[in-house]
């Protein structure tokens, strides 16, 4: 479990995030939804601790997170893994190298022990066979996959996914959804998603939580969101025509 | 102007504090201080040998033309062409040149790796980003820009004796003497203390620079403009600082 403690974030004179308290639950894909610009990145960069919030409390589990020295927070980071919008892959390295970075860097794996956490992580992900090609040499999506295949193979606690859908299509985009979900319910990891993607909201949803100008606006379950009469929530999922239309049958379809 | 001098100096003794921490796993930061001693080595060597044997064989050419007409024994330009190469033109010139080509090239890999987010990612994974990433880009420039000025020097050497004993300057036993008379071995000491400076300067100057990129693509072109241009007023400035010292 992840808590957000009255979380304020400024910078210099633009307030970006106003009393976010938020609690993202294990076990279940904890959403962050709202416009560009409404804090939901500055958001997620303070729960992993990429930024220190201006006030306010993050706790993992009953750990304060945000009072902890950068020295301190390592036993913590260990249990994180991270899928970045831009997959942040590193050039230079194969999928092999880039996956095997963090068993390099942090555990006394022997060559083959980390060998094998790299296929079998990769299996997970449906990449087998990938593992002497650039990042270069594979598509976004596949791109994401290995994105997230990093980010398990420390066996995290706590994933946290920048929105993870960006620049895919909605096939591929239905492809991450299910496997973030999976893997979430698999390793029970508290798993957070920043996110604009409709469909994922829609799809795997659990703890959505809806940032309008850096305030809480809404919180709830995908499936309070067709009925709910929260005008914000309402005009922020259904924004386009279509999608409203949509709606209207759906609801229509329910009534009868 | 002031106080945004104090800024950037604030956070480049902070950015260096940060550097200087115990490595997270010695191979590792072993393989990327090996994989830069390499980039900047033998990435660096040819351009620093061609600079150097040019800047040789100009400095024999001028100064056989200044003391043309003069009671000056020929061989001193022989003389003339060793002390200016290892005290002046070897580590300041190579240097200069290596902080438009390493330089540049380190602040462009830094703030590419800023702007992709994979000093997001080192950091978030819980590795200490600017030790993993600057320290052996440092140490690396710290052992290899000495070399190189080494090798600048005995080119730049070299360079004097093909500019001035095939074209019958003077002969070939008189730059011998030249390059063998007077010889003074604080000059090579104050050679490498100059070395190791703008080593530092350079390599840490650039780092910083991509280190703190902010922005796209513009600011990364400008992060990699001012390295070069920072990075050589620092050396410059450090050269006559060095040279009032141990000179004094």
């Amino acid at each position: 479990m992840i808590k957000a403690e009255n979380i304020f974030k400024s910078f210099g004179e633009n307030e970006v995030l106003k009393g976010i308290s938020t609690v993202f639950e294990t076990g279940k894909t904890n959403l962050i939804i709202g416009r560009s610009g409404s804090g939901k990145t500055v958001l997620l960069k303070i729960l992993v601790g990429l930024y220190r919030a201006t006030s306010g409390k993050v706790w993992y589990d009953d750990v304060l997170f945000s009072e902890l020295s950068p020295k301190k927070t390592k036993p913590i980071r260990s249990k994180i893994g991270m899928l970045f919008q831009s997959s942040a892959l590193f050039d230079s390295m194969t999928v092999n190298e880039n996956i095997g970075f963090p068993l390099n860097m942090f555990t006394n794996m022997t060559s083959s022990e980390k060998q094998n956490r790299i296929d079998e992580v990769l299996e997970r992900v449906s990449l087998e066979g990938t593992n002497n090609r650039f990042p270069s040499e594979i598509s976004g999506g596949m791109q994401k996959r290995v994105g997230i295949a990093r980010a398990i193979v420390m066996k995290p606690k706590y994933l946290f996914c920048d929105e993870p859908n960006s620049g895919l299509d909605p096939k591929t985009s239905l492809v991450i959804d299910e496997l973030i979900k999976s893997i979430t319910i698999e390793n029970k990891m508290t798993t957070i998603i920043n996110t604009h993607d409709m469909n994922s909201v829609m799809e795997i949803g659990e703890n959505i939580n809806l940032l309008v100008d850096g305030h809480l606006a809404w919180k709830g379950h995908r499936s309070e969101v067709l009925r709910t009469d929260n005008d914000i929530l309402r005009d922020f999922i259904f924004a386009s025509p279509f999608l409203q239309k949509l709606r209207s049958k759906a609801l229509s379809n329910t009534s009868q | 102007m002031i106080l945004k001098f104090f800024h950037h100096f604030g956070r480049y003794i902070l950015m260096l504090s940060k550097a200087v921490a115990r490595p997270e796993k010695f191979s590792m930061y072993w393989k990327e201080t090996v994989r830069q001693m390499y980039n900047i080595g033998i990435g660096s060597l040819i351009i620093i040998a061609l600079i150097s044997i040019f800047i040789g064989a100009v400095t024999a050419v001028q100064f056989s033309y200044q003391l043309g007409g003069t009671m000056i024994p020929p061989y001193y330009i022989g003389y003339i062409v060793r002390d200016i190469t290892i005290i002046e033109l070897a580590p300041t010139i190579s240097c200069l040149v290596l902080a438009g080509k390493v330089g540049s090239s380190f602040a462009s890999e830094i703030g590419g790796m800023r702007q992709k987010e994979h000093i997001d990612a080192l950091d978030v994974m819980g590795l200490n980003s600017a030790n993993y990433l600057i320290t052996p880009k440092i140490i690396a420039g710290l052992t290899m820009i000495p070399i190189l000025v080494t090798v600048s020097a005995f080119v730049g050497i070299m360079g004097g004796y093909l500019a001035s004993v095939p074209t019958g300057i003077i002969t070939e036993e008189e730059y011998v003497r030249g390059t063998r008379s007077f010889f003074e071995p604080f000059n090579v000491y104050m050679m490498y203390v100059k070395a190791v400076v703008f080593a530092f300067i350079l390599t840490s100057v650039s780092c910083y620079q991509g280190y703190y990129v902010t922005g796209g693509s513009i600011e990364l072109g400008k992060a990699s403009t001012n390295s070069v241009v920072f990075s050589s007023i620092l050396i410059l400035l450090a050269d006559y600082i060095i040279a009032v010292i141990l000179t004094g």
